[in-house]
């Protein structure tokens, strides 16, 4: 049956139906009601998201995620890794803030190995990690546009300022999307000649674009209306689901683990985690486009602080060992809190890994929310939550 | 489009000289359809992210045509942009089946070409062409924008060769 012809080609079905466990039975509906299904292939759910819609007219009665349709199985997979071949894995986790990942991963094996990272590769770290969270949201601010109808800023934030930072990490470490470039114990290379002009001049180009954005979306009336009072997350509401990230900030909870807990050598710049108001969805696209501008003021910083010296820990060999036991590391990732739950049996392989995707978490909240609010708004809602299904699934 | 394929071979048999006019048709059906392929809006893992880059700004799909439909009716390619896991492969075959023919299949990445790096998963479908018979392979993990590119000028090519008198089922 393999041809590489594909239209004299019948296709046999070659698994068998499958019947989900959200799938939606005609007997529950009363009069008026009727099923709609969204998803897993529809423009504007970031994937293969499943939402299965319970409707009456226009209003949403009821909502049943479908998840797993990008279930990769990295943590049995793990298992069969040495640690320092599932760092790629953790890239293709959450691929739009691949660093973050990288960044949660390593930290929880050296805390296993009892190892530091030297000073140079932590401020390297910081830097790229930034400048990750500065692509990744302007995906989010891209991507939320075409959903709410605007195509231009997808043009410019995901076709011109995030190529830009996708062409200082290409030249750092030669990939544009899974860097694999923080190791364990430090990082893959030092920065090629001329990289940190390159990366200083690309601060104020983005300050720029910031404005331009705003000219443009923030305070756009049309997106304005589409967006403002829109899916709001009462602050109790959003703390008992367990979100986290700019999702959480977006309701008025200032919590930020770089503050909080501040992991590497965050405790040494000076930035103020966005905070929204109200939390509904433009306060949770606010966030995101403040958190921008936090990352390039913490980017300038560390360049203009970085020091000399190595980037990798002394004697740190790609085959490690670590001892028996077990750690937990997390993250300020770009969605939320990252973390990675290490259980070690001594061997060069994990005995157990487990990640705490906040993607998978902000998610459970959809089910509530959507409740009460038009078809017209789903994309919004969901799109405002901005989860990345690799990531979900895992 | 329909009334073409069904009627022009015999047309051709009563007209001296009908190859000459045959090929034409061909070539002039050909060079509309490699102007215009449309793919499928549909992307499933981290290659759909590269595949976003290559319609965005700097890379700019349209040059070639290339203009996403968020409708399987409305495509002629379907790009697999990422890791086929066996909860999405039924669909993936259902997509397929509703687009019109002729239909095209670029299966993008390593994982879609054979599993990748989760090939020991137990989720995974290693590689697409066990569902679905693909034209081209980009191989990569997530291969470039212009590797994309690339690969649609070689469908271009393949369109080029297509005969309208080759159609076995239309
Ligand atoms: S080939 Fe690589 S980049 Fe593409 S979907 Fe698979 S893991 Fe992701």
């Amino acid at each position: 049956m393999k041809t590489t012809d594909s239209n004299n080609v019948q296709n046999e079905r070659v698994t068998p139906p499958f019947r989900s466990p959200v799938t939606p039975d005609e007997g529950e509906l009363s009069e008026n009601e009727l099923w709609l299904n969204m998803g897993p292939q529809h423009p504007s759910t970031h994937g293969v998201l499943r939402v299965v819609l319970k409707m009456e007219g226009e209003i949403i009665r009821e909502a049943r995620p479908d998840v797993g349709y990008l279930h990769r199985g990295v943590e049995k997979l793990a298992e069969n890794r040495t640690y320092s071949q599932f760092n790629i894995l953790t890239d293709r986790n959450d691929y739009l803030a691949s660093m973050l990942n990288n960044w949660a991963y390593c930290l929880s094996v050296e805390k296993l190995l009892g190892v530091r990272a030297p000073e140079r590769a932590e401020y390297l770290r910081v830097i790229v990690g930034e400048l990750n969270r500065i692509a990744s949201h302007l995906v989010f601010i891209g991507t939320f546009g075409i959903d709410i109808g605007a195509f231009t800023p997808f043009l410019y934030a995901f076709g011109r300022e995030r190529e830009m930072v996708l062409d200082l990490f290409e030249r750092l470490c030669g990939a544009r999307l899974t860097y694999n470039y923080i190791r364990i114990g430090g990082v893959m290379a030092d920065l090629p000649d001329g990289w940190g002009d390159q990366a200083r001049s690309f601060i104020p180009h983005m300050r720029r674009c910031l404005k331009e954005y705003d000219d443009l979306l923030t305070y756009n009336p049309i997106f304005l209306d589409r967006t403002k009072g829109i899916g709001a997350i009462p602050k109790d509401k959003a703390v008992s689901y367990g979100l986290s990230g700019p999702n959480l900030r977006a309701s008025g909870v200032s919590t930020d683990l770089r503050k909080d807990e501040p992991y590497g050598i965050y405790d040494r710049f000076q930035f103020k985690p966005a905070v929204g108001t109200t939390g509904d969805t433009w306060d949770r696209y606010f966030v995101r486009r403040l958190e921008i501008e936090e990352s390039l003021n913490i980017v300038e910083q560390a360049l203009n602080s970085l020091p000399e010296g190595d980037i990798l820990a002394k004697g740190q060999r790609p085959t490690v060992r670590p001892p028996v036991g077990e750690s937990y590391a997390q993250i300020e990732g770009a969605r939320g809190w990252l973390g990675i739950y290490l259980v070690s049996d001594g061997t060069e392989r994990p005995y157990r890994l487990h990640v705490r995707g906040p993607s998978f978490i902000n998610l459970t909240i959809l089910q509530e929310m959507l409740k009460g609010w038009k078809i017209a708004d789903v994309v919004a809602i969901l799109g405002s939550l901005d989860v990345v299904l690799g990531e979900v699934d895992r | 489009m329909g009334i073409i394929t069904e009627k022009l071979p015999h047309v051709c048999e009563h007209v001296p000289g009908g190859g000459v006019f045959l090929t034409s048709v061909d070539y002039f059906i050909n060079w509309t359809r490699q102007s215009s392929v449309w793919p499928l809006t549909f992307g499933l893992a981290c290659c759909a992210i590269e595949m976003m880059s290559a319609y965005a700004a700097r890379f700019d799909f349209d040059r070639f045509g290339v203009i996403p439909r968020p409708t399987p009716r409305q495509a002629d390619l379907l790009i697999i942009s990422g890791t086929v896991t066996k909860k999405m492969a039924p669909v993936i075959v259902k997509l397929h089946q509703q687009m019109p023919l002729p239909r095209f299949v670029i299966s993008m990445g390593a994982c879609s070409n054979c599993g990748g790096p989760y090939y020991d998963s137990y989720s995974v479908v290693k590689g697409v062409d066990k569902i679905l018979p693909v034209d081209i392979y980009i191989p990569g993990c997530p291969p470039r924008p212009e590797a994309l590119m690339n690969a649609v000028l070689e469908l271009h090519k393949k369109i080029g060769k297509m005969s309208l008198a080759d159609r076995v089922n239309p």
